[in-house]
C-alpha cells in the first residue's frame, strides 16, 4: 500500500534542483511527482519517481543527502470538495497531516494526493472505510 | 613619554642578563622545592637547581604546556601552601577543565607594577582617568589593568565591560582620558558615537589600551581616526600574569616585555629548538619573579619573534612582533577563545561519528562573526522542514553555550566544505588580521 517519497536535501542555491533532476533523467527514472518545502537557507525536494531504489542509489553516489519516506496515496474526484473531503475524515479520526501535494493521474482523469501522515497505518484504515481508493505503490510508480 | 620605572625598563644587557640569571635560578630552585610536578620533570631529564648558573641555562629546563595546568587542575601546580595565596584567577574553561591561576600578596604587587608600565607606556599619569572597561571577575583583565592604574595614581573608574549606553555617560560626565578594553569593543563606541551625535569636544579620550583579541594595524588607524586616541596593543595571558606581560610603547614598533619577570624565548613549536631573536616561531615564556604559580618555559602556542634592540623610547627590554597566529587552531572571536574541536564534541553528541563542519568568521560590522557550517548526513536528515529546524536550533543552542559566544549554525550539503587531503579546512578567518 504504502508509497516510497524519495527526500533530498538541498541547500538554497542555484541549480540544485536541475542538478538532481538530471541525475534522475541520466538514470532513466521519470519522475511522476514532486513538490518543495523551502527554507531561507535549505529546502526539501521530495519526489515520487517509478523507481525509488534506484533514484536514492544515484543520488546518493552524487553525493546527495537522500531518505526515503513512506507516504499514502489516494485516488479523489478531481471535482471541488474532493480532497476537502477526505481531509475531513483524517481530522476526524485525529490524524495530523504534515505536508501533501497532489498530481494529476493520466489515465483516470482522476486527482492522486501524496499525504505524510504520522500514523499511515491508521490513515489507510480511516481512508478506506470512508470509501476512499488508497492507491498501491505500482499504481503510483507506472501508471 | 613617560617611562614608569626605567631602573628595570631601560636596563642594559649585561645587567638584565645578570638579573634574569639570579632571579631564574631562585625560581628554579623554588619549583623544585615545592611542585613535584617539575621535580619529577628535572629528575627525569637530570637537572637539578644547581646546574641553573646563568639565563643561558633556560634553554636545558623542560617546558611547560596548557594540558600539565589541566592535568594538575585546581591547584596542583601552586609552589605555595594555599594560606599564602591571596587572590585565583581562571579562564572561562570553554575548552576542557578551567586553567586555573593563583597570586601571592608579593605576586599582586609584581603584577600592579608590570600594569603600571604597561599603563604609563601610553603615556597616562596620575592626573589621568582612566575608564577600565576589561570585564572584572575570573578573567584577568579588568583587575590587572585596574591595579596597574592604581599604582601610577590614575583615578580608575572599574566600570567593567558592557552597557555601551553607560560607557559614553560616564565616558563625558567624568572625563575619561584613557580608556581600556578590547579593540573590538573601543570600535563599537566608536561607531556608536558617530551614531548617536555626541558632542566631541565632551569627550576627553587621548589614549586607549587595547588587547585581549588579535587585531590589525587597519584596525589601528581606524580606532585612532574614529574615537580620536593614541591606540596602544597590550599583551598578555592569564598564566604568566595577565595583562602586563608585554605592551607597545607610542613608537608602535612592537611590544615591550617585562622581561626582568617574565623571560621570552622563541621556539620552533615542531623540534622545540630555541630560534634566534628576528625569527619567527612560538612565544615561550618563564616567569622569573613569581611565587604561587611559577612557570617554566610556559608554551603559550601564540607566533611571534623577538627584538633585542633598544627601541627608540628608550626602553631596553625585548620587545615581541604583535602575535600573528597560533600553533595550535585556536581562534580568538569576541575576546573569547575557541577551538574548532568544541564544535566537534557538540556535533559528537548527535551521533557516533561527527559531521564534516566548518568554522567562518567574518567581521560584520566592527564585531566579529561566527557561522558554523555542517555537513548535512543521512541519519541528520529529515524530510520534514520542521525537524531540519529543530535541529538547527538544538546544534545553535549547543555551540553557543559550549562556546560562550553567538554563532548562526548553517546546514549544508555533503562535500561542500573544502578538504584538502581527505581532511575538511575546519577554520576560514575572513577578517584578515
Amino acid at each position: 500500500m504504502l508509497v516510497k517519497q524519495i527526500s533530498v536535501f538541498l541547500e538554497n542555491k542555484e541549480g540544485r534542483v536541475a542538478q538532481v533532476t538530471q541525475i534522475l533523467s541520466d538514470s532513466k527514472i521519470n519522475i511522476r511527482a514532486l513538490s518543495i518545502a523551502d527554507t531561507t537557507e535549505f529546502g526539501i525536494l521530495r519526489l515520487i519517481v517509478d523507481k525509488p531504489e534506484k533514484a536514492e542509489e544515484a543520488l546518493k553516489e552524487e553525493g546527495f543527502t537522500v531518505s526515503i519516506t513512506e507516504v499514502i496515496a489516494i485516488s479523489i474526484e478531481d471535482a471541488p470538495g474532493g480532497l476537502a473531503k477526505a481531509l475531513e475524515l483524517l481530522h476526524e479520526n485525529k490524524i495530523s497531516v504534515e505536508y501533501i501535494y497532489a498530481f494529476i493521474s493520466k489515465t483516470s482523469h482522476r486527482a492522486n494526493v501524496i499525504l505524510r501522515v504520522e500514523s499511515c497505518e491508521r490513515a489507510i484504515e480511516s481512508l478506506e472505510t470512508g470509501g476512499f481508493l488508497v492507491l498501491t505503490a505500482n499504481e503510483v510508480y507506472d501508471q | 613619554m613617560t617611562i614608569w620605572n626605567p631602573k628595570y625598563e631601560c636596563m642594559n644587557e649585561d645587567e638584565k642578563r645578570e638579573l634574569q640569571g639570579i632571579r631564574l635560578h631562585e625560581t628554579v630552585e623554588h619549583v623544585y622545592k615545592n611542585v613535584d610536578f617539575y621535580r619529577k620533570k628535572m629528575d627525569s631529564m637530570g637537572i637539578l637547581p644547581g646546574d641553573i648558573k646563568s639565563i643561558d641555562n633556560l634553554k636545558d629546563l623542560p617546558f611547560t604546556y596548557k594540558t600539565d595546568l589541566r592535568e594538575h587542575y585546581p591547584y596542583g601546580l601552586f609552589a605555595v601552601p594555599m594560606k599564602d595565596v591571596v587572590r585565583i584567577h581562571a579562564s572561562s574553561g570553554t575548552t576542557g577543565k578551567r586553567t586555573v591561576v593563583g597570586y601571592t600578596r608579593e605576586d599582586l604587587d609584581v603584577w600592579a607594577e608590570v600594569c603600571a608600565r604597561t599603563v604609563s607606556a601610553c603615556g597616562a599619569t596620575k592626573d589621568d582617568i582612566l575608564q577600565n572597561a576589561y570585564g572584572y571577575g575570573l578573567f584577568t583583565g579588568g583587575l590587572g589593568i585596574h591595579y596597574g592604574g592604581e599604582k601610577i595614581g590614575m583615578s580608575v573608574i572599574p566600570i567593567s565591560g558592557g552597557n555601551t549606553r553607560r560607557q559614553l555617560e560616564l565616558m563625558q560626565d567624568f572625563q575619561s582620558t584613557v580608556i581600556s578594553c578590547t579593540p573590538s569593543y573601543a570600535l563599537y563606541l566608536a561607531e556608536v558615537i558617530e551614531e548617536s551625535g555626541i558632542d566631541r569636544s565632551k569627550i576627553k579620550l587621548k589614549a586607549g589600551i587595547f588587547g585581549a583579541e588579535p587585531w590589525s594595524e587597519q584596525m589601528r588607524n581606524d580606532i585612532e581616526r574614529r574615537l580620536g586616541v593614541l591606540a596602544i596593543d597590550i599583551y598578555g595571558l592569564s598564566e604568566i600574569i595577565g595583562p602586563g606581560v608585554s605592551q607597545e610603547c607610542p613608537k608602535k614598533c612592537g611590544l615591550h616585555i617585562n622581561d626582568d619577570h617574565f623571560v621570552p624565548e622563541i621556539i620552533d613549536p615542531d623540534t622545540e629548538r630555541v630560534l634566534d631573536y628576528g625569527e619567527k616561531g612560538e612565544i615561550v615564556f618563564t616567569t622569573i619573579t613569581k611565587k604561587a604559580l611559577p612557570l617554566l618555559r610556559y608554551r603559550t602556542r601564540d607566533i611571534s619573534r623577538l627584538d633585542n634592540t633598544p627601541c627608540a623610547c628608550g626602553r631596553t627590554s625585548y620587545r615581541m612582533e604583535k602575535v600573528t597566529g597560533r600553533t595550535d587552531d585556536m581562534l580568538i572571536i569576541r575576546g573569547v577563545n575557541v577551538f574548532p574541536t568544541q564544535i566537534e564534541s557538540v556535533l559528537l553528541e548527535l551521533g557516533e561519528t561527527a559531521p564534516h563542519y566548518q568554522l567562518i568568521v567574518t567581521k560584520a560590522g566592527t564585531m566579529d562573526a561566527l557561522e558554523v557550517q555542517v555537513e548535512m548526513t543521512d541519519s541528520l536528515f529529515s524530510d520534514e522542514v520542521k525537524k531540519i529546524e529543530d535541529l538547527e536550533k538544538k546544534l545553535k543552542f549547543n555551540i553557543e553555550s559550549t562556546l560562550a559566544i553567538s554563532a548562526k549554525v548553517t546546514l549544508v550539503e555533503p562535500k561542500t566544505i573544502a578538504r584538502s587531503e581527505g581532511k575538511a579546512q575546519r577554520v576560514i578567518d575572513n577578517r584578515n588580521l
